[in-house]
């Protein structure tokens, strides 16, 4: 097959024959098809496993955005994702079950909320970046705890799934699909955000910010848009996880959440748009096998196995610089060979 | 009767923040000279509490077990320096960030498989046991012995960074490293020391925070996670900062927990109050910190650090 010439859906041409755009293509077409075959293998429960990656996915890609492309490193990004389970076990515990109300409350508090604190966050940078973000991830986090009337420490049970016009989300293959799209439409909006003038200024401000404001480019705006619309995406990936465990908890704000996002963007590779799936697929597999590899191997150690994960986010830090997809060429043989 | 509690939370208050000052000094002095930022430092804190108390159930003597926590904390300090974290100095903070967030994982479960899931006990010494009374009121004798150590130990590393040759060149490596190491100083050895030192009283304020709080695994992440704010506010690798900025965490997250249920139980319905409170309160050093960050980026008292600018 050639390469896609450039039009108004693509921007750019797409190289087909490129290992990163083969294997991209090929994981998508999995996830496409993957509902059919668990239900051929009769084994339900991969497919709510499978949504988990998806809304992991999500939120990383969300993550990706400001972290890969504007090298923004926040440690509190679990927070938004809070905000959105929240946003459906809140109204749900009321009664009200229509899944536009839940979005349009997790964007419309997650809007003003991302750009408040963006705003005060982004007038530090490196480290204490950091640090803000983490403090800021925790307030909300006590937050949740202090609500007694919803649940308090323990969290708060979701009766039902939201209800989404004609569609059915009580079946987890709807729900499954859900996922897919709008993950699908979260890399398809970061590929052309990262690749539109927008996106030249976010990057340019990663890699040399004084010389892009020398520019004349105003970097603080572009910074907090980009943060504000990465938050957006991880609270829409708070909805859908709410609905999937059909509970909302504190602990979804826990800073080892933030963690783990940032592991799964770092695992597929930094600044790639499509490593956030490469890296959630990676870890969420990991958590969910190590345990058992575990329990066959040293059966009196089967509650230990996060030791083992530990050692491996060690050493993905340590050794993988470009993470597992950002490896992958991204260009084909034949035009690499060429001078 | 008021303001008797209200000065116990205060001393309450003290007491906590020299315990923040011993983790902070270490994590600001490694930032300021290696510019590495160590999330695992909670970890040093809660080996030093572990093998404290493993030296306590052996001997029954608290002297040895504070020195099994200094000595152990500070000897893993040194191997992780030497053997895993070398590579990272030269790395940008994210690597930083997530190497050393696994390293947490890991020690959480290697104490979980060592001493077990359930908390591990270690008492007061028997001359501290009692109650001490000032002025006319009583107050836990072990508890000022902790602020009066910890204040011996600031002293102490006032005197060691201000006044001798090795806290010299610390303060050269931290504004000038490749100055230092043009000068002829193993800046390498310069670091592995401060690092054992920051490890060294980490694992000391995990020793004696050993008998308030329960020792368990994962006890270093809440310690760890004020530590950090402790450090922002003071002004990264500020150890005059750190000091500060830890008795002004301390004491405002005690009086926080300690009065804000009360404050909020006039306002609000006494069950609502009581279950919002306490985490109202913990919310109240995030927001200080947000405060202070928003007005002063650098912290409050800036280092002249280079891995700051």
């Amino acid at each position: 097959m050639n390469d896609t010439k450039p039009s108004m859906l693509w921007p750019v041409a797409i190289r087909w024959r490129a290992p990163r755009t083969v294997v991209a293509v090929t994981i998508i077409a999995l996830l496409a098809v993957l509902p059919m075959i668990a239900s051929a293998l009769e084994s339900s429960y991969y497919v709510s496993f499978s949504t988990r990656i998806l809304i992991y996915a999500l939120a990383s890609i969300g993550l990706n955005f400001i972290l890969g492309f504007g090298g923004m490193v926040s440690l509190g990004h679990a927070m938004y994702v809070l905000l959105g389970a929240y946003a459906v076990a809140i109204p749900s515990s009321h009664g009200v079950t229509s899944g536009f109300i839940h979005v349009a409350l997790a964007v419309g508090v997650c809007v003003p909320l991302a750009a408040g604190l963006g705003a005060v966050a982004l007038r530090t940078s490196g480290i204490a970046f950091i640090m803000i973000t983490l403090a800021f991830a925790q307030m909300l986090y006590f937050g949740a705890v202090s609500l007694k009337d919803y649940g308090g420490d323990d969290g708060l049970t979701i009766p039902a799934r939201s209800t989404l016009g004609g569609l059915d989300l009580a079946t987890n293959t709807t729900l499954y699909y859900v996922a897919f799209v709008t993950v699908l439409v979260a890399l398809y909006l970061s590929w052309r955000a990262v690749l539109s003038p927008f996106g030249l200024v976010l990057r340019a401000s990663r890699s040399n910010p004084r010389r892009a404001t020398a520019l004349g480019h105003p970097i603080f705006r572009y910074q907090l848009a980009a943060y504000v619309a990465s938050a957006v995406v991880c609270a829409i990936a708070g909805v859908l996880l709410a609905n999937l465990t059909l509970f909302a908890s504190p602990a979804y704000g826990a800073w080892t959440l933030s963690g783990e996002l940032i592991v799964i963007v770092i695992l597929g590779g930094l600044g790639t748009v499509f490593g956030p799936v490469v890296g959630a697929i990676i870890l969420l597999a990991l958590e969910e096998t190590l345990p058992t590899l575990v329990e066959a191997t040293l059966p009196d150690y089967k509650s230990n196995w996060m030791l083992l994960l530990g050692l491996f986010i060690f050493f993905v830090a340590l050794l993988l610089k470009r993470g597992v997809f950002g490896s992958l060429p991204a260009s084909a043989r034949s035009e690499r060979a060429e001078p | 009767m008021t303001l008797q509690l209200a000065l116990s939370q205060l001393l309450n208050g003290l007491q906590l923040g020299v315990l923040l000052f011993l983790l902070a000094a270490g994590l600001t002095l490694v930032f300021g000279i290696m510019s590495f930022v160590n999330l695992a430092h909670g970890s040093l804190y809660m080996l030093g509490a572990y093998f404290g108390a493993a030296a306590f159930a052996k001997t029954d003597s608290f002297l040895l077990a504070i020195i099994a926590a200094v000595v152990g904390a500070g000897l893993v300090g040194l191997l992780l320096d030497r053997f895993a974290l070398t590579k990272l100095y030269a790395r940008d903070h994210l690597d930083q960030v997530l190497a050393t967030f696994g390293l947490i994982l890991f020690f959480n479960e290697l104490i979980r498989i060592i001493w077990g899931p359930a908390s591990v006990f270690i008492s007061a010494p028997k001359l501290l046991d009692g109650t001490i009374d000032i002025g006319g009121f009583t107050y836990p004798s072990y508890r000022l012995a902790i602020i009066a150590a910890g204040l011996a130990v600031a002293l102490g590393l006032y005197l060691l960074i201000q006044k001798t040759r090795v806290g010299m060149l610390i303060r050269a490596g931290a504004t000038h490293a490749n100055m230092v190491a043009a000068l002829g100083v193993n800046i390498k050895w310069l670091n592995t020391l401060v690092f054992a030192l920051g490890a060294a009283l980490a694992g000391l304020a995990g020793v004696m925070a050993g008998p308030i709080v329960s020792v368990q695994p994962g006890m270093g992440e809440p310690v760890l996670i004020l530590t950090l704010v402790v450090i922002i506010i003071g002004g990264l690798g500020s150890i005059r900062g750190a000091f500060f900025a830890a008795l002004l965490v301390g004491v405002v997250d005690t009086l926080g927990r300690a009065f804000m249920p009360t404050i909020m139980r006039s306002l609000l319905e006494r069950s609502t109050a009581d279950a919002a409170g306490p985490a109202l309160a913990s919310m109240l050093i995030y927001l200080f910190m947000a405060v202070v960050l928003a007005v002063k980026p650098q912290g409050l008292f800036p280092a002249n650090v280079a891995a700051a600018r």
